[in-house]
């Protein structure tokens, strides 16, 4: 996952992401202060990671198309495996969460079209009191052939 | 939530004839601009897949909708996912879970769900668990 040194969880930010989970019956206007906000909202820190390496960023280049179809990337950091949450509280609209990511385990698998790795990532979200808010776990899974970076 | 039993079922469609659209608009939303979910001339003709296809998060988020709707969003203490086959633009998507131990605890009855998550064919996509306080 990623590391936000602020990760402000916003009102529209919230409101966007559930919509982007096509809830049913969207409430058409921004959730409170205090709301809690999806189960998987803290993903979207990644919007807050100066890194982030999925965010097309001027001044450098990006793999997508345009003139040209793209170009074939070193791997991308694999396919993501796994994700786990630890709730210690629900996230909610007005925190000011700060992320730290440190790598976690690594381990090998045969599969079927040769030995798979695996990644593990641990995040830490935490609030401006420093408390722990949602810990996540990430596995990624690096196939045969592709070659060795984090995701 | 009330009178919530071990062995208990429930079925929820998150969502019907995924357009890649809604691919875009979670790409957006999460911060997650990997071509491969969005861009199909690459997805193509670069990477070698049929089409784009879904975040693995967003498979995970429209599950967690669901749950969610069912315990309450603040009651959700665990909630753990393995991607298990890719879901693609045209998917049909249904979450199943059932309830596989309630435990009486410190902090109140903690139940733990079972969870997957089938596309229109019936192969799992996702399974996982999710653990929840019981209201009451």
């Amino acid at each position: 996952m990623t590391a936000a040194r602020r990760f402000p969880v916003e009102a529209g930010h919230v409101l966007a992401f559930t919509r982007a989970l096509g809830v049913a019956d969207p409430p058409g206007e921004l959730p409170g202060a205090g709301d809690p906000a999806p189960p998987t909202f803290a993903i979207a820190s990644a919007q807050f990671d100066p890194e982030y390496r999925l965010r097309p960023r001027p001044g450098t280049p990006w793999h997508g198309s345009g003139g040209t179809a793209g170009l074939i990337t070193e791997g991308a950091g694999g396919l993501h495996a796994e994700q786990h949450f630890v709730y210690h509280r629900p996230v909610r609209v007005g925190d000011v969460l700060a992320s730290a990511t440190r790598p976690g385990e690594e381990w090998e698998k045969q599969g079927r079209s040769g030995r798979l790795r695996f990644r593990e990532q641990i995040t830490e979200f935490r609030d401006e009191a420093g408390q722990l808010v949602v810990t996540a776990r990430s596995v990624s899974v690096i196939r045969p052939g592709e070659k060795d970076r984090a995701p | 939530m009330t009178a919530l039993q071990v062995g208990q079922t429930f079925e929820t469609v998150v969502v019907e004839d995924l357009k890649r659209t809604q691919i875009v608009q979670y790409a957006g939303a999460s911060g997650d601009y990997n071509p491969l979910h969005t861009d199909e001339i690459y997805t193509t003709s670069i990477a070698g897949y049929p089409s784009v296809f879904a975040h693995g998060m967003l498979t995970m988020g429209l599950t967690g909708q669901a749950i969610a709707g069912l315990v309450g969003p603040e009651n959700l203490l665990r909630f753990g996912v393995r991607f298990t086959a890719q879901v693609w633009p045209g998917d049909t998507l249904t979450v199943r879970g059932s309830v596989v131990r309630i435990e009486e605890t410190d902090d109140g009855r903690i139940a733990e769900f079972a969870v997957f998550t089938v596309n229109a064919e019936g192969r799992e996509v996702l399974s996982g668990y999710a653990h929840a306080r019981l209201a009451g």
